[in-house]
Formats: structure tokens, C-alpha cells, sequence
């Protein structure tokens, strides 16, 4: 870790590794407690225990500049700062349940590195005084789910989890929970729900779940990555991690980068390097000597990129790509298509999976998610009519009221509904013309 | 007459609404608040019962200062907002949900029982689109399947708005359907295997705001612009739910419930929605009977009148006795009690069947309202089972102990509908109340006292507000003494008032007019004899018998003539072989009944009385108040009001009421009624929820309704919604003091002294409980079709634990026996109930009335296998 401490390689095109270190230098075995505790794991938990300072991991992580790494950004320092003093009980959640079309960055840690992630609840758990915190894992994870429970088990034997940690006089307590298969639990509040037992649906906002959150406490909900970060950012200091990254972006942040592309696979990438840089670069380029026809810098549920200069030399910055180009960095996916790809199908394939994935709570998500997908499949099977485009956004604009706009606004409780609306509004504003003429002339289905 | 639920502060906020602005309580919805002050936000989730969920999105608006369109119903109101409902990004926003929601929706209107009063019909005509642009396969389900014995689902006109499934949940505390599967194939579906049984369900239908959910009793039986409506006030149980009664073609067909907030908050029980039905039971008495054959009024009417003129004549007054009346107006009770009491002279009157308790109790003691319960200090539960007994207050009496937290301190030692809502269990035995009540009493005044007492009495004494006690007959297997031995204890508390759950429809208003040994009309009792002066030409000197001891009499052949206003003593009395011999030992019975029971074969007259929407008056609910009931249909057959047929009985034996219509009754009444003083039938009539008696001290509640007659059209526009008043003005008139009457000759109960000496048990026995059951074997149950399925097998319920000991398989046939009768039934093993006792359905013709000896404190009964 430290070699990447040392050298801040900005716009060097290379990877810089912190939280997925340990995966990557031991990927057979940084998942067991042998491997990850001869190479430091629970070091800096034990530090945070010999310190007893509570202010301390406040302050490193919020000179740090952590920016929650699931989607939202939201600064994860601040979070904490809007913990309600009430008396209540307060409860830790890690949101694992990584469901997204693309995204699959929390299963490399999930999987490779379970001890980073159970060292990062640990401290966090200190930090803000909860002794109960849960693990909501994907549904799907089997093996990630086997690993972290053999991960939790195994840090109990250690002392390192459980009651009055290494004589500390501290308790937490991790449980695990895997989720049902729906995507929707991703979203905290529905993700709270489904750990209290019910049908997992989003709340009403507010009273977000910081303020009223599991069983009507306050409650943190973080993202796996988010989480195993802190770790890395006591031990390196917050300033130093701070250094990384661009503007507001600070650190690195994981990247899956899949599709038509040579090299796929999760990259830690430190902020402000091209998107030129991490496909052509890091990615290895589109594969076959193809052309990039148009790429998803941000998972399944944000607006499309496509190959102009202006789009490639978008620095990877939170905060610039979404001022300038109208989308975001999302849940850190990146989806490459090239030249042969028909726009359409995947704007369909994606429809697909959100009709799918709709609770069916707001109307506007239930019923427009399969309107469109229903359209959207017509169209990319030859059988498009002529004012089919024209349908799509203002089918879209009943979920998503400024749907060429980005940030947009939404007509649903959570943002699943507008999901959709990313792939109709990428279709018009890039691709309008070859979707026309698809619906024109009809594709053979 | 509106619910708040953060009653915290009294201050206003102001919020501006389309440009006027308009005061509101913080923390108060903005559709309501809209709505309070004339501005209409579509909705379809939204219900002002129920917690808002948000998922329909039709009440989208703007509100200044907040991105993009929120939803009216999750946003509460706060200084300063300033919310636009018809611009046009809202407009926008309407037309794309209702189009959204009739995506999957089957637009089979013109054969949907909804349509005409549909609310998605309704909403789409106000705010919609003209037309879809939806051409694709819609979502397709078996069309409707069966979710109860009443209910069905049609699940393709679902629009998904969780009403259902919220009323079940959080109303009616039995989450049996839910939502199933996801996205455009969400649907609501109750559990494999597992009904949507639910004494609640016909509410689901009433506020599904498509035709998704219907009833069997109803469908495909009316078009809603063909039928006629009156409100009334269901006769079922002594609640008194307001309702819209409506007919089609001189029949009944349905009652929805209305949101009455001092009553039932717009809900019914599927009693009370379901029951009228036996109103056109082909088993209805239809013609006067005499002698068993049929008979033409005068016929019948001078039978009956010489029968009772011979019988006081030869034996004196006191041979005649009068059963019942607990079943229709106060109309027909004061009738009756005029004719007994101040015709015949005979005070052997009883509108109750030995299931009650002394009348000079439920009249003399500090009367609660059913909403004081919702801001009590505490309940306390002296009372049967609310749900099987009074289904509407026991959802009243959840809503108060789940969500506003009021604690619930509960004398039962059974299970009970509100049992796992009770925040101290006393668990007295059988008998036993009078005693655990003097410990908690005590316990209250600052005896030293230990484990549940200790911390009940801490609870009564840490809360502010009225404590109410919801007094009952919970066990018709024991006499009421250790009942009343418990009021007279509880009566010494401070801020103590009594909320009477006896059942019987209308009793509390027959007990008002009269009905009732040693009582006068108006809560008075014979001593006060001035006010009916006027009026009676004979009041009788001394208290007469009760049922109990009419039917003791009665074996004595001392009863010459009884007279059974709607009562069957034989099936409801719980000593059944008591009253069985009583009522073989009359000479002459006169029955005046709607059906056939086995007192009515041993009338020599039977006198067809009109019943539930065949005619008019007022009724009296537990908690006093005074409502109207209305006349829909006429009378089956030659059916006549019961207060007419007292008239012209009374006017055989010499005496003219001189009442022609039902007003004047109502106003005589009143005339003659210290309790009643300053009402009149003219009050009663537009009193928006009635008038509490005694109308005097409490005329301050008093709301008129602006213009008579009823209108469905609530604020909404939509029929569906509760009827609600736009207009009201507070009722001026009503004096103080009453008329010329003495306020203090108002019944004040002394409390009593009775004392219980309980009998030892022995070890083999258990000591019965005889409860209530909602499906029981009444005629409102039995004759009609859709609530005869729904009645289950009694069962003797008892503690695993007694017969792991008695040595008997659960579920088993045994053997009960007590020393008055015995009978082979099912055991059953039930959690919650207290160890030694036993529990069993008894009353209204049970087969545990033949256990039950009236004249013991309690009865035991012995179980043994079946060898």
C-alpha cells in the first residue's frame, strides 16, 4: 500500500490500489483470517480500541473527503454528523445487496476481502456508537455470503467482534442477512425494510433513515466499498488520502468495467483520469479492432456516453461530469459497446430488467417500466412504429417530468423509476435518427 | 369531528393553497388540509383512516421551494408553505398517472359492479386523459377468485393502492392479504390456505377505490345510480356504526359504513354490513299468528289484549311479565314500557336475558365516550371479548392502545381479540374481578402491593386524563355479582368513567325508556314517578322481577302472561333449563318477533314486528347517544312497528296513546324523560352524530346538520368517501338545566354491596367461561346466507397444561358435565388461557347454556375422555 501512498500518480493510466490491495496481491486466500491478518487486517481496529478516540476517526475520515461509494456521494463524514442525539439505540448498515446490471465492484471485496470490510464495520460502529450492525448481502452472493460468515466467525474467535472487544469494554455484534433477489433492496430504505421482515419497498422521505431508520431508530446505511475505506484512511491520515483524486473526488474508487472491451474486470482507479484513459487505456481498448459506438460511464441507471472527444476527455470527477455532461459516475459501473451494438436492444434489455425489478409501490415506476419495456421491445424487434420515439418520452416524461435533463426530477418515491429514463433520453439525444430508421423499416425480428 | 393525530400543540400554522391562504395544524397532510378548506387533490391511496403511503402518486402537486412534484399525502403542512394544485406541471402529472394506472387496468366498466361510483371512473373523468395511447398486451389474471366466503378478487382492475392491505394490517389487526410479486404484476392475495377471514373484511370492499374488491351479497345485484339511500345506524350491536342503507327495488341491498368520528370512523363489522340481509329471509314472520294459524290483526291484537286484561284482572299485575324490547327503537321501548307499567301496571319488565348487568348500574354510573378512550389515562377491560362481543369499539379500542398508546389494564384470564395489546393483565378467575379490583383500587390509594398490581396501579396514576373502564358481562357462566363487586371498587378511583359494553342492539336505550324492573324512563327510577304522571295512568309501586326472577316466578306459576318483545328465552337466557321449564309454565305467551324461535312455538299470539330498515325512530349506543334510524324498505308482509302495536294493544285494554306517528312518540318521550330533557325528535333528527344523554349536560357536542336529508356527495365529489357535513352550527337551544325536570333525579348507582363468596373447586374441575361469539346463533346470523357459512363449531377451549393433566388428547371428543347438564364436544388446547378454567360460547343458543346454572356464582364443569 504504501508504494501508492508515496506517488500520486495523477493522469498516469494506472491503477492505484488501496482498498483492493489485499485482494489483488493475495486473490486465493486475502479471504481467510491467516492471510489477512499477517497482512494487517484488524491492525488499525486495534489502534482505533488503544485510542479510544472517538473524534479522531471523524476527523481523518472527514479530511479525507469519503464520499459515499454507492452511488450517492453523499460525504460520509457529514453523515455522521446527522446522527440525532436521542437516546436511542443506533444501528449500523452495510449495504451489500449489489444488484445492478454491470456492477459488480463490492463482490471483489464481498468475496476476496472480508476482513477489510469487517474491520471497516468495526471502526464505524465505534465511530458512532452503535452495537449492532448489519450486513445486507445480494441474495445471489452464495459464495460471499459463506466467506463473510466464516469471516465474522472467525473475527469473534479473535476477540476482534463481539462483546467487551480486546478488554476495550466496546460491543458490537455482525449480522449477516441476505437478501430475497430484488434489486429494490438496494435502496436503503426499502433494504431497511427487508430487514425488518416485510416486503422489501422504499419509504417515504423524509424522515430519512439517519433519523428514523431500522425499527424506527437512527440508523447509517454504507456501501461495502465506502466502508472498507475508512480503514485505509486512518492508517494512511485523511490528508494524505485526500491528496488522491481530483476537486471534491477524492482517493480512488473501484471501477467494473465490462462489455465490448479487452480487458474487463473491477479496476481501482484514483479520480481524475480520463474516460479516454480508462477505456483505451485501462480497459485495453474495444476488442476485435472495433470502434466504440457508445458507452455507460455510470451503470445501467444513468445517461449514455458516446465516442466524441468531448465525452472521451471527461476527467472521472464526481461532480465535473455531471455539471458538464448531464450524467453520473453512479454505482461505479462502465459499460462499453461497440460499433456493431443496436442502441436499441440494450435500451430495451435494460427497461427489461427495471419492469422487472419495479415493488410495484409508486404507479409511474410499476405500470411505465413495463409500458416502456413493452415498446422498447417492439421497436428492437422489428416491429417499431413511427411515432414510437416520440411514445417512449412521454411515457418517460410521466415518470421522469425533465427527462432530457439530468440531474432529473421524478415522479416516484425512489430512484428505480426514472432508472429507465436514462436509456430513452440517451436514445433521443445520440441515436434519434437510427432509431427512427429502425422503426421505418423494420428489423427482421 | 376531525381526527388529529399530533394534538401536541394548539398553534396554526398558515399555508397558502392556490393563493388562498388558510390556517391548519402543523403537521397535518396537505390534502387534508386542502381538502378542510375546499380544494379537492385526486387521490386513490390516500385515506384519512389510514397511515398515508404514498404509492399512488395521483395527489402530485407543487410546493414552493421543493424540487419536482410531492406528493400532497406525505407532506405535512409547516409555516409558510406555499403549495399550487393546478398548475400545469401538476395538471401534466394527473393526466399521466391516470393514464399510467389504466395501463393494466381492464376498463370492463360497463359490467363492473363499481362502475357509477367508481372512484378511478370518477377521477379519470375530472382529471384524466381522454384516451390511452397504450396499445400493447395487457396484464392478464384469473378473473375473480375468492379471497373469503364474502369477499372476491378481481385482481386485473386492481390499481395497487394498498388500501386492503393497510385496512387489514393496520385497522383490523388481521394482516391475512398482501402484496405478492412485483412490478406490473404486483397483486394483492391472501396466503395460500389462509382465508382473508376477517370479521373487517367488507371494509376493504367499501374503500377500494376500484371494482377490484367485491362482496357476494351485493354483486351484480344493483346499479349504484338505481339505488336509494337513507342514514341510519346499524341495530346489530349496541355501537351503533353509522351507515348508508340502500335499496334497489324495495330490497336491501347494501350498508356502507359512515364516517362518524364519535363513532366507528367509517368502518362496519361484516355483522353489522352483511346482516341485513335476514330483513328478506324467506323464514320472516309475515302474518299475525293465533294459535299457530294465521290470523288478522284484530284478531290477534284482542287475543293478546284479553289475555293480559284477564290475567291482570284474575291474578294482579304482577302475573304478567315483559321479556326484551332491547331490540328496537326507543321508540318502541318507551311504547312498551308505557303499556306495561303505566297501562298494566306491572313493573315485572326486563329488556335484558339474565346476560346483562343491574340496570341501575349501567344507568347510575359516570357514562364515558367511546372517544375519551382514544385520550384516556387508561382502559381498563372489565368486559367480554370486544371483538366477538362489540367488533367497531374493539377497533376503536386498538387504534387507541396501538397508535395513540393509550395502556390497556385487562381483568380477563382468556384470550381475547386485544390481548396481545394489553399492557397489564390482572388474569382474575372467574368470580374473582371484585377482589382483584379492590387489590388494584387499593393499590392506587397507596397500599403496598407487588408484581402486576403494583405496576398497573402505576400506570393509572402516571398519565393524565380519564381513566375508562369498558364494563361488560364477560362471563355468562358466572352470576354479574363479582362484576358489580368490581365497579364498586373501580367507581372510587379518581377520573373514573364507565363505557357499557353490554351487546344487545338497542338495550342502553331500552333500558333509557324504561325496560327494566324498578326504572322509569329517562334514568330515573320508580320513586321519580312525577314526570310520567302526566302521561300514565298507572306506575307501579315497587320494583318488580327481573328475567331471572320472572322465570323463577314463572315456575311457581306466578306468571300468568309474558309478553317476548323480540327476545327468545329459551336459546338466550344461559340457564336454558331454567328458562325452558319457565316458559312451558306460562299459560299465556304473546311473542312479537320477526322470526320463528323456540319461545315463539310455546306463543299462543305471535305478533310480526317490523325490523332493521322497515322503519323509523331513534337509538340510544352504549356510550348514550341518541341517533336516528331510518326507514328504507316497507315492511315485509303485514309487519307493524312494535310501538304501534303497544299502542293498540293499550288502546284495547282502555287506554289511548294518542300517537300517530313516530315524532310524537319520540316526543313524548322526551317530555317525560329527565335524561332526555332538551332534545326533541326534531334534534335528533339533524344532529349531525347524534346527542348524548343526558342531552342537557351535554348539548355543547351537539352539531346540526345544515339541511335535512342525506347527500352522498361528500367534499370529494365521490360517492365512495365517508358523508360528511360541510356546514355544521352548534345547537343553541339546548338548556342547561333541562326542562322543568330535577337534573339530580338523575340515577346515581350507590355502588351496592355485594360481596362474592366463591366455592371451592375441586381438582378435577374447571371453572367455565361462558363467552360471546360475533357468528352466533341469533336469527341476524342464521337467516342470512352470507354470514350462516362464517358461524364455526363451538369448541371447549382450555389450557394445554390442564389436559396435559387431565390426561386428554387435544382435539378430542369429551365428555363436559356440570351439575345442571352434559354434552359430548371437541376440546381444544388454546395459549393465553389461565389454568382451571374453561372456555365455551354460551348465550343465544349455545349448547353451553345447558351447563349453566344461573342461581350459582360460578359453575364448574368436569371433562373426561370418552371411553
Amino acid at each position: 500500500m504504501s508504494e501508492a501512498v508515496e506517488t500520486p500518480a495523477r493522469k498516469e493510466v494506472r491503477e492505484t490500489l488501496i482498498v483492493s490491495r489485499r485482494v489483488r496481491e493475495f486473490p486465493d486466500d486475502a479471504h481467510t483470517f491467516e492471510r489477512a491478518t499477517s497482512d494487517g487486517a484488524y491492525e488499525i481496529w486495534k489502534e482505533v480500541l488503544r485510542r479510544a478516540d472517538v473524534q479522531w476517526i471523524h476527523d481523518e475520515v472527514k479530511a479525507s473527503g469519503l464520499r459515499g461509494r454507492g452511488g450517492a456521494n453523499f460525504p460520509t463524514a457529514i453523515k455522521w454528523e446527522s446522527l440525532p442525539d436521542n437516546g436511542l439505540p443506533r444501528h449500523l448498515v452495510i449495504n451489500g445487496d449489489e444488484g445492478e446490471p454491470s456492477t459488480f465492484k463490492d463482490r471483489l471485496l464481498i468475496e476476496g476481502d472480508p476482513h477489510a470490510l469487517i474491520e471497516g464495520v468495526c471502526i464505524e460502529a465505534y465511530r458512532i456508537g452503535s452495537h449492532r450492525a448489519f450486513i445486507y448481502l445480494r441474495g445471489e452472493f452464495a459464495l460471499g455470503a459463506d466467506r463473510i460468515e466464516q469471516a465474522v466467525h472467525d473475527a469473534r474467535a479473535a476477540g476482534y467482534v463481539g462483546s467487551n472487544i480486546l478488554g476495550s469494554g466496546f460491543d458490537v455484534e455482525i449480522v449477516v442477512h441476505r437478501g430475497a433477489g430484488a434489486y429494490i433492496c438496494g435502496e436503503e430504505s426499502a433494504l431497511i425494510e427487508s430487514l425488518e421482515g416485510k416486503r422489501g419497498m422504499p419509504r417515504i422521505k423524509p424522515p430519512l433513515p439517519i433519523h428514523v431508520g431500522l425499527y424506527s431508530e437512527p440508523t447509517v446505511v454504507n456501501n461495502v466499498e465506502t466502508v472498507c475505506t475508512i480503514p485505509h484512511i486512518l492508517k494512511m491520515g485523511g490528508a494524505q488520502y485526500a491528496n488522491l483524486g481530483v476537486n471534491r473526488s477524492t482517493g480512488t474508487r473501484l471501477a467494473a468495467i465490462s462489455g465490448h472491451v479487452n480487458n474487463p474486470g473491477v479496476y481501482e482507479l484514483e479520480f481524475g483520469m480520463t474516460l479516454r484513459d480508462i477505456i483505451f487505456g485501462i480497459a485495453g481498448g474495444i476488442r476485435g479492432d472495433k470502434q466504440l459506438k457508445f458507452f455507460l460511464p455510470g451503470g445501467a441507471s444513468f445517461q449514455w456516453l458516446i465516442a466524441s472527444d468531448e465525452h472521451l476527455d471527461q476527467v472521472y470527477d464526481i461532480d465535473d461530469i455531471s455539471a458538464k455532461l448531464g450524467t453520473t459516475l453512479g454505482s461505479g459501473a462502465i459499460m462499453v459497446y461497440d460499433e456493431d451494438t443496436d442502441p436499441l436492444l440494450v435500451a430495451w434489455r435494460l427497461a427489461k430488467f427495471y419492469a422487472h425489478e419495479s415493488c410495484g409501490k409508486c404507479t409511474p415506476c410499476r405500470e411505465g417500466s413495463g409500458w416502456l419495456e413493452k415498446v422498447l421491445y417492439r421497436m428492437s424487434h422489428g416491429q417499431g412504429r413511427p411515432n414510437d420515439m416520440d411514445a417512449l418520452l412521454d411515457i418517460s416524461a410521466g415518470i421522469s417530468p425533465d427527462v432530457m435533463k439530468a440531474p432529473f426530477t421524478q415522479t416516484t418515491i425512489c430512484p428505480l423509476g426514472p432508472s429507465p429514463v436514462s436509456a430513452i433520453a440517451s436514445l433521443q439525444k445520440y441515436f434519434r435518427a437510427e432509431v427512427e430508421a429502425a422503426c421505418a423499416a423494420g428489423v427482421p425480428a | 369531528m376531525t381526527t388529529t393525530e399530533p394534538q401536541s400543540t394548539k398553534t396554526t400554522v398558515s399555508v397558502t393553497i392556490d393563493g388562498n391562504t388558510v390556517e391548519a395544524i402543523p403537521g397535518e397532510m396537505l390534502i387534508k388540509v386542502a381538502q378542510e378548506n375546499g380544494v379537492y387533490i385526486p387521490r386513490f391511496c390516500w385515506h384519512e383512516r389510514m397511515k398515508p403511503v404514498g404509492m399512488c402518486r395521483m395527489c402530485l402537486v407543487e410546493v414552493d421551494g421543493i424540487r419536482g412534484l410531492p406528493p400532497a399525502c406525505t407532506m405535512p403542512v409547516a409555516e409558510g408553505m406555499v403549495c399550487h394544485t393546478e398548475t400545469p406541471a401538476v395538471k401534466q402529472a394527473q393526466d399521466d398517472i391516470l393514464e399510467f394506472l389504466l395501463v393494466n387496468h381492464p376498463l370492463d366498466c360497463p359490467v363492473c359492479d363499481r362502475g357509477g361510483e367508481c372512484p378511478l371512473q370518477d377521477t379519470t373523468l375530472a382529471f384524466g386523459p381522454g384516451e390511452s395511447r397504450f396499445v400493447e398486451e395487457k396484464r392478464h389474471f384469473e378473473k375473480p377468485i375468492p379471497i373469503s366466503n364474502v369477499v372476491l378478487l378481481d385482481r386485473e382492475r386492481c390499481i395497487q393502492c394498498a388500501r386492503c392491505t393497510r385496512f387489514a394490517d393496520e385497522i383490523a389487526g388481521d394482516p391475512l392479504i398482501s402484496f405478492v410479486d412485483r412490478g406490473g404484476h404486483t397483486q394483492v392475495l391472501n396466503h395460500p390456505n389462509h382465508p382473508f377471514a376477517s370479521y373487517f373484511s367488507g371494509n376493504v370492499v367499501q374503500i377500494c377505490p376500484v371494482g377490484a374488491l367485491t362482496a357476494k351479497p351485493y354483486r351484480f345485484r344493483a346499479r349504484p345510480w338505481d339505488l336509494a339511500t337513507v342514514e341510519t345506524s346499524c341495530t346489530q350491536c349496541s355501537v351503533q356504526c353509522r351507515g348508508a342503507l340502500q335499496s334497489s327495488s324495495n330490497r336491501l341491498v347494501r350498508l356502507l359504513g359512515i364516517d362518524s368520528n364519535a363513532v366507528n370512523h367509517g368502518w362496519l363489522c361484516d355483522k353489522g354490513r352483511y346482516g341485513f340481509e335476514y330483513v328478506h329471509s324467506d323464514d320472516r314472520i309475515r302474518e299475525p299468528l293465533l294459535n299457530g294459524a294465521i290470523a288478522s290483526w284484530p284478531q290477534a291484537l284482542d287475543a293478546a289484549a284479553d289475555a293480559l286484561r284477564s290475567a291482570r284482572d284474575l291474578h294482579g299485575a304482577e302475573s304478567i311479565g315483559f321479556i326484551g324490547g332491547a331490540r328496537g327503537t326507543n321508540e318502541d321501548a318507551y311504547a312498551w314500557s308505557r303499556l306495561a307499567k303505566g297501562v298494566l301496571g306491572t313493573d315485572n319488565v326486563d329488556a335484558q336475558l339474565g346476560d346483562g348487568l343491574p340496570a341501575e348500574l349501567i344507568l347510575g354510573v359516570e357514562r364515558a365516550s367511546i372517544a375519551e378512550c382514544d385520550s384516556a389515562a387508561a382502559i381498563v377491560l372489565l368486559a367480554p371479548d370486544l371483538k366477538e362481543a362489540l367488533p367497531v369499539l374493539h377497533l376503536r379500542l386498538r387504534r387507541a392502545a396501538l397508535d395513540l398508546r393509550v395502556p390497556l389494564i385487562d381483568f380477563s384470564c382468556a384470550p381475547h381479540g386485544l390481548s396481545s395489546e394489553v399492557t397489564h393483565a390482572l388474569a382474575a378467575a372467574p368470580g374473582e374481578q371484585g377482589a382483584r379490583a379492590e387489590q388494584l383500587v387499593a393499590a392506587v390509594n397507596g397500599a403496598s402491593s407487588d408484581g402486576v398490581i403494583a405496576a398497573a396501579a402505576a400506570t393509572m396514576k402516571a398519565r393524565a386524563g380519564t381513566i375508562v373502564v369498558v364494563l361488560g358481562r364477560a362471563n355468562l357462566a358466572e352470576r354479574s355479582d363479582a362484576t358489580v363487586q368490581a365497579v364498586a371498587a373501580l367507581a372510587q378511583l379518581p377520573n373514573v368513567k364507565f363505557l357499557s359494553a353490554l351487546r344487545r342492539g338497542n338495550v342502553h336505550g331500552a333500558l333509557e325508556a324504561g325496560l327494566a324492573p324498578g326504572i322509569l324512563p329517562g334514568r330515573v327510577t320508580i320513586e321519580y314517578r312525577d314526570a310520567v304522571a302526566a302521561k300514565w295512568s298507572a306506575i307501579p309501586e315497587a320494583p318488580g322481577l327481573d328475567t331471572e326472577a320472572m322465570l323463577r316466578a314463572a315456575l311457581e306459576g306466578k306468571i300468568k302472561a309474558l309478553v317476548l318483545i323480540g327476545a327468545d328465552p329459551i336459546a338466550d337466557f344461559p340457564d336454558r333449563a331454567l328458562a325452558e321449564a319457565a316458559v312451558r309454565a306460562v299459560p299465556t305467551v304473546i311473542a312479537i318477533d320477526g322470526f320463528h324461535n323456540e319461545s315463539t312455538q310455546r306463543a299462543k299470539v305471535v305478533l310480526p314486528a317490523t325490523m332493521f330498515g322497515e322503519k323509523s325512530g331513534t337509538i340510544t349506543n352504549l356510550e348514550g347517544r341518541i341517533q336516528r334510524v331510518n326507514q328504507k324498505v316497507s315492511p315485509d308482509g303485514l309487519a307493524m312497528d312494535d310501538w304501534r302495536i303497544a299502542s293498540e294493544l293499550a288502546f284495547r285494554l282502555g287506554h289511548d296513546f294518542d300517537l300517530e306517528t313516530v315524532d310524537e312518540v319520540t316526543n313524548e318521550l322526551v317530555s317525560v324523560a329527565p335524561a332526555l330533557a332538551g332534545g326533541s325528535a326534531q334534534l335528533f333528527r339533524s344532529a349531525r352524530d347524534g346527542v348524548r344523554i343526558p342531552v342537557a349536560q351535554h348539548h355543547a357536542e351537539v352539531q346540526l346538520r345544515k339541511g335535512l336529508g342525506l347527500t352522498l356527495d361528500g367534499p370529494d365529489g365521490v360517492s365512495w368517501e365517508p358523508i360528511k357535513v360541510e356546514a355544521e352550527i352548534t345547537v343553541e337551544s339546548v338548556p342547561e338545566n333541562g326542562n322543568t325536570q330535577d337534573a339530580f333525579a338523575l340515577l346515581r348507582w350507590d355502588g351496592g354491596s355485594v360481596r362474592v363468596d366463591l366455592p371451592g373447586r375441586d381438582a378435577y374441575a374447571l371453572r367455565l367461561i361462558g363467552s360471546v361469539s360475533l357468528y352466533d346463533h341469533g336469527s341476524a346470523v342464521s337467516e342470512s346466507p352470507s354470514l350462516v357459512g362464517l358461524r364455526t363449531v363451538p369448541k371447549l377451549l382450555v389450557a394445554a397444561a390442564d389436559l396435559q393433566r387431565l390426561g386428554v388428547p387435544n382435539g378430542t371428543e369429551v365428555h363436559v358435565a356440570s351439575a345442571n347438564g352434559a354434552f359430548n364436544i371437541v376440546v381444544q388446547a388454546i395459549k393465553g388461557l389461565q389454568p382451571g378454567v374453561a372456555q365455551l360460547a354460551a348465550g343465544s343458543g349455545n349448547a353451553a347454556n345447558a351447563l349453566i346454572d344461573a342461581a350459582a356464582v360460578v359453575n364448574d364443569v368436569r371433562v373426561e375422555t370418552i371411553r
